[in-house]
């Protein structure tokens, strides 16, 4: 066997506490190694050439490439000695950045450490063997989670680009925070219009099988081939008759129920539709607030109901859709204020969150576009905005910024003054973050053209002064206490990850963040996959992300998810499971441990029952291979072999004496 | 009956606080929490002595949780939330080996560890409680607006004294009202009065004392309802000051909660001590028809 | 008003001493302003919290020791209770209070007289003698102050006309004395 090795210096990242070219020097003692060299960037063009080259001229059959973790540039070498015409399995990677360089300053023990690792390497490509994926059908049909705008976006690409969607809605209605909203910033466009159309386009479309007022309840299966069963929650109304004409609404004699869309600003009947552009528009019952659910004596729906759609029997249902891969869109959730008891949130009615104020602002919500107090139905003429509730606040567990708090801001600070000219607005924050196209400008037009008075400080508290409220906070650029009397006050509540959304990661087996957010793949390079094979993230259950941003990522999942599919086979990941039938004793231990059940057992001619892995649901991970009594089952570019060749490498060098 | 508290009355009920002590220990007595009072007690240093050097303080209250510590009282009751916050920080500090060490280091009689240390308000709303204090109720505040001053450090830091919400609390709010008082959302609950500045600052006592009556009285309060001995001292003894000051009357009574509560549980006039205040309680107490 | 020499003015050795007195970490500080906006002594500091903390930052160790804001502080902790980011201020500014008296500065005579004539008394008897540290204080700052309050109180038996000792009087003088003692070495 001849093997070359090449060490990267990665610029000065490696090479200022690690002696290269000593490395490479020691690699050419070092068994079957026939080439050994070190450059300065290995994975820019010209290093991988250098790679192909060597492999041609020497006659290589395998590389070791020492210079960063696999996670960022294996699948880079792989294609290069792909190209170079060895296996791409003829390739082992020696970490000596971030296991080396980046975690020791002593350059001569760094240097013994890399050369370890490399020595590491050469004895486990030794052991190596070519691999080759296999090519299996995949099923061409997406699934998306979550009907905002995210996953309406992520839907409708993916259906105009020929795949079946399936979209699964937990309430009653796609349209998500976005529908909700009054105007959108910059552009202060009506939200409704914007969404409204592509809503219509998700209901019509051909392609698109919509499941609102559902969850997803298990995922089984891995990319290409995912089985998923989603729970239809019983919604007391059949929706194959219901028109949505809203008579029942108007006679339900249940009038305290809670409205999520109206932000708990007004009760709502407890049989209803969330609003009058509701995709479907279909009237739902809440259970807990129904008369007749609840005591057995009302059934005025029933009764008023022209189609006869009132169903109080009716139960949740599951159904099973079979999907090649998943998007998840399960957007986000408001800050509860109420955490904050020195803003008086919940206790003062005039202290109210961004949202219910939009719901305020909107010519369909509550209020009918007219902004009032809550306590007395007056309209303010003193309006404070609060910014960074619940945001860059270690205090309460949420050190991070919303990202999207400033600019919602400006933009009701900017309407309250279209809805009543004359009010003084004010607004306090802490720093303005409006780094998006157009949005400084908007922030700059806030306080120019409308005189919204911006204040540079967080509000202490808030108290009641007869009918009005005083905000007591600081103006940090005049070194000054201010308070200012306020008839409404605002709170800019910022995003928090969004309820059950660590339920559904484990149901997808993909990670969330320390706050509770999906973990994208790499926070760069793969902003929209994650770890799991064939599952993308789409708008703000990645983080919190504002309305065009969301858009984009949602295109951008749709466009994997295209290219995924693209070639009608997906390629299997060759480093799997295999059972040697020479050993397995069909004792079937593996096929109970396997967490992705891809262990089968299977009778021999000879009539023998034994294991056998199934190579595409296997994810490589290995739990069998440690299960199996009598070493029967090999992870393949894992095994003993190769593993304890690296140990034996490693134990045979004698280590460094310290200090 | 709840375990029996060691009992920190603090100098200040001794002195100018003395119907806090006796209203308090009256009410305890009722209502079955047991306290023995620590033989020989010294002050806790009060802010002056954490003004000066925190182990100085350390050492002033570690004296009196050593003294509790060897009568075998597993808690410490003080009415005083400035005791309160020193017996506290002493504790965690005693808790801790190097500040232990650094403590110990002034004491004659070394203290091997902390105590922990209740308010009277919170040992009254635990041990008690709202529902046991309205069975107990024999003559109910029923008329009576109330509005209920905390004082700025008997919840703060939260961290530290961990009861009740720091920024709107509403065990002294629960304890009226289970009285039958009626009970004023006061928004200024947790200011601070100007605490101990009266003598040195007189203008900051009166300033930050006079947005507490100016605020009670706009609400149209009969009485406050105080915990603390130095807020009682701002807003009673000074009121005549911070009148003048501000130009504005205001003949709002400032009751220890203890008193109002002892005046619903029936006890009587030596108990409750209510003709040691300046303002004078009569037209307020003879909307309950007591006649004070 | 003169340039500040970011260069030359930063005593950084100071910031570092606050810091491990007061067990706090200054660079978390993001200068929101909730220190000066919940501070009911705001209206009477010289130097707002939050500007303590920043001059803290920067390390101008005269502006922060000789500022009358950190002797009116009276710790009611409003700061450390609200604070986003954790920080304990009302210890920052009780520490700077303690390097400011071991330092002889004193901008706000009458409290220093105060809180002196306060830990006196306590230090003769063992517990506060509210009288005693009213004479005590009126000699120190030889200023005649509530007149007014004295009949009030004594009417209503508030205030005691001799001090008691506690029996452990000496325990405590001493406590005072091996502080002293520490000091000066």
């Amino acid at each position: 066997m001849r093997l070359g090795v090449f060490v990267c210096h990665c610029g000065s990242n490696i090479a200022a506490t690690v002696d290269c070219a000593a490395v490479a020097e020691a690699a050419r003692a070092m068994p079957d190694v026939a080439f050994a060299a070190d450059s300065i960037y290995t994975c820019s063009e010209p290093g991988q050439e250098a790679i192909v080259a060597a492999v041609a001229e020497h006659g290589l059959d395998g590389v070791v490439v020492a210079s960063c973790s696999p996670r960022m540039h294996e699948r880079t070498f792989r294609r290069t000695v792909a190209r170079a015409g060895l296996n791409p399995y003829m390739f082992e990677m020696a970490n000596i950045r971030e296991h080396v360089s980046w975690v020791g300053r002593d350059k001569e023990r760094n240097t013994a450490k890399a050369t370890d690792l490399v020595r590491m390497a050469v004895e486990k490509l030794r052991r190596n063997r070519p691999l080759t994926p296999r090519e299996f059908p995949a099923t061409r049909r997406v699934l998306v989670i979550g009907g905002g705008v995210a996953g309406i976006q992520a839907a409708l690409d993916c259906a105009d680009g020929g795949l079946e969607v399936v979209l699964v809605e937990r309430t009653a209605s796609i349209g998500g925070k976005m529908a909700q909203l009054d105007k959108t910033f910059p552009t202060v466009d009506c939200s409704s219009c914007v969404l409204g159309p592509r809503m219509v386009d998700v209901a019509q479309h051909p392609d698109i099988t919509l499941y609102a007022y559902s969850e997803v309840a298990a995922v089984s299966g891995w990319v290409g081939n995912f089985e998923v069963s989603i729970r239809r929650k019983a919604t007391y109304v059949d929706w194959n008759k219901c028109t949505g004409c809203g008579e029942c609404i108007k006679k339900c004699p249940a009038k305290d129920a809670p409205d999520p869309f109206n932000a708990g600003l007004a009760p709502a009947r407890a049989i209803n539709i969330p609003f009058p552009q509701a995709i479907p528009k279909k009237a739902v019952i809440n259970a807990a607030h129904c008369k007749q659910l609840t005591t057995g004596k009302c059934g005025v729906c029933a009764k008023v109901c022209p189609s006869g759609a009132i169903d109080y029997a009716m139960t949740d249902t599951t159904v099973t859709e079979k999907v090649g891969a998943v998007i998840v869109a399960t957007g986000y959730e408001l800050f509860d204020p109420t955490v904050y008891g020195q803003y008086g949130g919940g206790r003062y009615p005039d202290v109210i969150t961004s949202m219910q104020y939009e719901r305020m602002l909107s010519a369909s919500g509550p209020t009918g576009g007219h902004v009032v107090r809550p306590s007395d139905g007056r309209e303010p003429q003193s309006v404070v905005f609060i910014q960074c509730v619940g945001s860059r606040d270690r205090h309460i567990g949420r050190p991070y910024c919303s990202g999207f708090c400033c600019m919602y801001t400006a933009k009701q600070a900017i309407l309250t003054r279209d809805h009543v000219p004359g009010a003084q607005t004010y607004v306090f924050y802490m720093d303005i973050r409006s780094p998006g196209k157009g949005y400084d400008e908007f922030i700059r037009r806030a306080m120019e053209e409308y005189g919204v008075r911006y204040v540079r400080g967080r509000v202490s508290r808030i108290f009641p002064k007869g009918d009005r409220l005083v905000v007591r906070g600081a103006d940090t650029l005049m070194a000054a206490q201010v308070q200012v009397e306020a008839d409404l006050v605002v709170l800019a509540v910022g995003a928090e990850h969004a309820p059950g959304a660590q339920e559904l990661a484990a149901t997808l087996r993909v990670s969330i963040d320390e706050h509770g957010f999906f973990l994208e793949g790499h926070p760069k390079l793969k902003p929209v996959e994650t770890n799991t094979a064939g599952v993308y993230l789409a708008g703000a259950c990645q983080g919190p992300k504002d309305i065009p941003a969301s858009v984009s990522q949602a295109s951008a999942a749709a466009a994997k998810v295209l290219g995924l599919f693209a070639r009608g086979t997906l390629a299997s990941d060759p480093q799997v499971a295999l059972v040697d039938p020479r050993r397995c004793v069909g004792c079937l231990k593996c096929l109970k441990t396997c967490p992705f059940g891809a262990i089968r057992e299977e009778q021999g001619r000879d009539g023998a029952v034994r294991a056998l892995v199934v190579e595409t649901v296997c994810q490589g991970c290995g739990v069998c291979c440690v299960t199996c009594p009598q070493g029967a089952v090999q992870l393949q570019h894992f095994t003993d072999d190769q593993i304890l060749a690296e140990v034996e490498a490693l134990c045979r060098t004698p280590l460094p004496t310290c200090g | 009956m709840s375990p029996a508290f060691a009992y920190y009355p603090g100098c200040s009920l001794e002195g100018t606080a003395v119907e806090y002590d006796r209203s308090g220990r009256a009410c305890c007595a009722v209502l079955g929490i047991e306290l023995t009072e620590i033989p020989d007690w010294s002050c806790c240093g009060s802010s002056p002595a954490h003004a000066v050097d925190t182990v100085l303080s350390g050492a002033l209250a570690a004296r009196n949780l050593g003294l509790a510590r060897q009568g075998g009282f597993g808690g410490v009751v003080t009415p005083c939330p400035n005791c309160l916050v020193n017996l506290r920080t002493a504790s965690r500090d005693l808790d801790d080996p190097d500040r232990r060490a650094r403590i110990n280091a002034l004491l004659s009689t070394p203290c091997e560890g902390g105590l922990p240390a209740v308010s009277l308000l919170q040992a009254l709303h635990e041990q008690a409680g709202p529902a046991a204090l309205a069975a107990a109720v024999v003559r109910p505040l029923a008329g009576l607006k109330v509005a209920p001053y905390y004082g700025c450090i008997l919840h703060r830091p939260p961290g530290l004294m961990a009861f009740d919400d720091p920024e709107n609390p509403v065990a002294m709010d629960q304890l009226l009202e289970a009285a039958g008082a009626e009970v004023v959302a006061f928004p200024f609950k947790t200011e601070c009065c100007g605490a101990s500045y009266g003598v040195p600052r007189k203008d900051l006592v009166m300033e930050l004392s006079g947005r507490l009556l100016e605020a009670a009285a706009d609400l149209g309060a009969d009485a406050l309802a105080v915990a603390c001995p130095l807020c009682q001292m701002n807003l009673d003894l000074r009121q005549d000051q911070i009148a003048a000051s501000r130009r504005r009357a205001f003949g709002i009574p400032v009751f220890y909660f203890t008193q109002l509560l002892g005046l619903a549980l029936g006890l009587g006039r030596a108990d409750l001590g209510l003709d040691r205040l300046v303002v004078d309680p009569g037209p307020a107490l003879r909307k309950l028809g007591t006649g004070g | 008003m003169t340039v500040l020499d970011l260069t030359h003015s930063c005593d950084m050795q100071f910031v570092a001493e606050v810091a491990r007195e007061s067990g706090q970490n200054l660079t978390l500080c993001y200068q929101c302003g909730n220190c000066t906006a919940g501070c009911p002594f705001t209206f009477a500091y010289d130097l707002p919290a939050s500007s303590v903390m920043r001059a803290l930052q920067w390390g101008q160790r005269e502006t922060v020791l000789a500022c009358s804001s950190i002797w009116i502080c009276a710790t009611c902790k409003t700061c450390t209770t609200r604070c986003p980011n954790n920080i304990d201020v009302a210890r920052i500014m009780e520490v700077l209070r303690h390097i400011s008296r071991r330092e002889g500065y004193a901008p706000e005579k009458q409290i220093k007289q105060f809180q002196d004539s306060f830990l006196q008394s306590v230090m003769r008897h063992g517990r506060v003698f509210e009288l005693g540290t009213m004479m005590s204080f009126i000699a120190r700052s030889r200023r005649l102050a509530d007149m007014d309050l004295g009949p009030k109180a004594l009417t209503r038996g508030k205030l005691a006309l001799r001090a008691r000792d506690i029996h452990g009087r000496d325990e405590v003088e001493k406590i005072f004395r091996r502080y002293r003692e520490g000091l000066e070495k």
